[in-house]
């Protein structure tokens, strides 16, 4: 963890208000604000811990407390307390069995209020995981939570026109490593051989261009260096590059009908990148005109439907 | 040099006075609290204020933080500085009515009762324990925490720092504590003298040049018996 967190440090270097956004990066990352990285930040930046830790607890969006899967705020800013935010908190406490700022006992679900979103006219506002929800009524309460539950993520991944399915081979062997019995984000996923430490097992990450749902035999702990197989010809699939965010190896795989998708092989970093020999149809300046467009989006050689 | 008025009298000094600074070399005095020689002005307590400017255009003024301006009128006992200082006591004597220094100021200004909700608390934020301890002891080991009501001193994690010097110099800077002594919660002590009845200081290499402030200190008084 301390390793990315220097990183972090590094990146906003030499800006005397850098510490507020290096905190914000932080637990944008860990979902809050362990001790450890606290001291890191002082030490790298050359400050005192209390002046860092002062800087933690002065701000209510920081938290030191891990806090469970899904963050709930509600808003109690006067426009939303006068259309009864405090009953929707008051109705989400009554769910969740939990009072606003606690995290319930099994680490789902954080609850906190909050003083403005800046979404006044749409009040009471709800904010689940970066998702907004406006006009709450009380009913609409237990909807939210299970919206929350079943992952608000993954059901967006369905409506997000800028995310598409990419079919992907092993760049050595040229099998194809889609797995189609096997779903994730409801398309067949990318199947992957990894090894880390003494454990070795199979990964499926979603095959979605843009979503990073994956599924491994082995909880893969954060930060961890894996390598990673191909299924078929098990050749190790590393490339030349490496990771510009946290410098760990990339891993290559290619796509049918060209070009290079690399990802970052450490867990949490989420970098990736997509070389593309040829352009794809999502992106294609021509794809209100051309006949041969894939609506499920991909990557194609525009020749093949010349 | 810049000339400022202060009271009616003409007083040059250097560009970075204060008005407090010029005030006190006139001989004028003015009650402070959150200020101490050796230590930056933080402007926390107020009680040092004075009126500035003439007609619809006086305000009052923090006069420990405000430097002087040239042809500055100043007032330091007009009738609005000393009902607002009076308040500010009040105010003061309604969170900490224990502390010696706050009953010493209220006596000398003529406060002799407050009219708010009584309350005790053990900080009035004045901060003095914190440049104390950042710009004397150079340890950095305390520090405002939180904000609002909920805004405290103390150190990170309330655990012990690890750069405190045990000196004690916080204590003895302190208005309102004057000694606190921690002796419940050994944790968080910052000496923790007493619990283990020997000085926290002795083992130290340089013991010589501690600059300890910890007065009477338990584990001190025991250890020359
Ligand atoms: S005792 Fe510790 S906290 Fe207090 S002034 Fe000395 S170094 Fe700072
Ligand atoms: S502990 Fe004492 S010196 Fe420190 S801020 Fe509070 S009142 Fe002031
Ligand atoms: S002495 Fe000036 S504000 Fe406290």
């Amino acid at each position: 963890m301390s390793y990315i967190i220097e990183k972090i440090v590094k990146k906003h270097n030499g800006e005397l208000g850098g510490v507020i956004a290096i905190l914000e990066e932080i637990q944008s990352q860990h979902s809050y604000l362990p001790e450890s990285a606290l001291k890191t930040v002082a030490l790298e930046t050359g400050r005192s811990l209390v002046e860092i830790y002062g800087v933690a607890t002065f701000y209510k969006y920081f938290s030191l407390k891990p806090r469970g899967e899904h963050l709930i705020s509600v808003c109690l800013g006067t426009a939303c307390h006068v259309r009864q935010g405090s009953v929707i908190a008051k109705e989400f406490e009554d769910l969740l069995g939990i009072h606003a700022g606690e995290t319930t006992l099994n680490k789902e679900f954080s609850l906190e209020t909050v003083n403005c979103l800046g979404a006044c006219a749409r009040g009471p506002i709800v904010v689940v995981d970066g998702h907004y929800f406006s006009n709450v009524k009380k009913a609409q309460v237990s909807q939210i939570i299970k919206k929350a539950r079943e992952g608000l993520d993954s059901t967006d991944v369905k409506e997000d026109q800028r995310i598409f399915a990419i079919k992907l081979r092993c760049p050595y062997c040229n099998h194809s490593l889609l797995d189609p019995n096997y779903l994730i984000d409801d398309n067949p996923t990318v199947r992957l051989t990894i090894s880390f430490g003494r454990k070795h097992g199979w990964l499926r990450l979603s095959s979605l261009y843009g979503s990073y749902s994956i599924k491994s035999e082995y909880e893969i702990p954060i930060d961890t260096i894996v390598d990673f197989f191909c299924p078929h010809c098990h050749t190790e699939l590393v490339g030349s590059s490496s990771c510009p965010t946290c410098n760990a190896p990339m891993v290559p795989m290619a796509i049918y009908g060209g070009g290079l998708i690399q990802i970052c092989s450490r867990r949490g970093c989420k970098n990736h990148m997509m070389d593309l020999v040829n352009s794809i149809c999502i992106n294609c300046e021509n794809r209100h005109t051309c006949k041969f467009i894939k609506p499920e989006g991909g990557v194609w050689y525009c020749e093949e439907y010349k | 040099m810049i000339t400022v008025n202060i009271n009616g009298l003409e007083v040059k000094v250097e560009k970075g006075t204060t008005l407090l600074e010029a005030a006190r070399f006139l001989g004028f005095p003015i009650p402070t609290l959150c200020h101490m020689d050796g230590l930056h002005s933080y402007g926390a307590c107020r009680l040092c204020v004075v009126e500035i400017g003439e007609g619809t255009k006086a305000r009052l003024v923090s006069s420990c933080t405000y430097p002087a301006e040239e042809g500055l009128k100043v007032r330091t006992a007009s009738r609005r500085v000393i009902r607002t200082r009076k308040m500010i006591i009040e105010l003061l004597l309604a969170s900490c009515p224990q502390s010696k220094t706050i009953q010493d100021i209220a006596a000398a200004n003529e406060v002799k009762q407050q009219r708010f909700k009584q309350e005790y608390e053990d900080c009035i934020l004045c901060g003095l324990c914190v440049r104390m301890c950042e710009e004397q002891m150079m340890a950095k080991a305390i520090g405002f925490r939180g904000r609002g009501e909920k805004r405290s001193i103390g150190t990170p994690f309330d655990v012990q720092a690890e750069v405190c010097r045990l000196c004690g110099g916080c204590m003895y800077v302190c208005p309102v504590c004057m000694l606190r002594c921690t002796y419940n919660e050994p944790e968080k002590a910052i000496c923790g003298a007493c619990t283990n009845l020997s000085p926290p200081c002795v083992d130290k290499e340089q013991y010589a040049d501690m600059m300890c402030y910890m007065e009477p200190c338990v584990a001190c008084e025991i250890n020359k018996k």
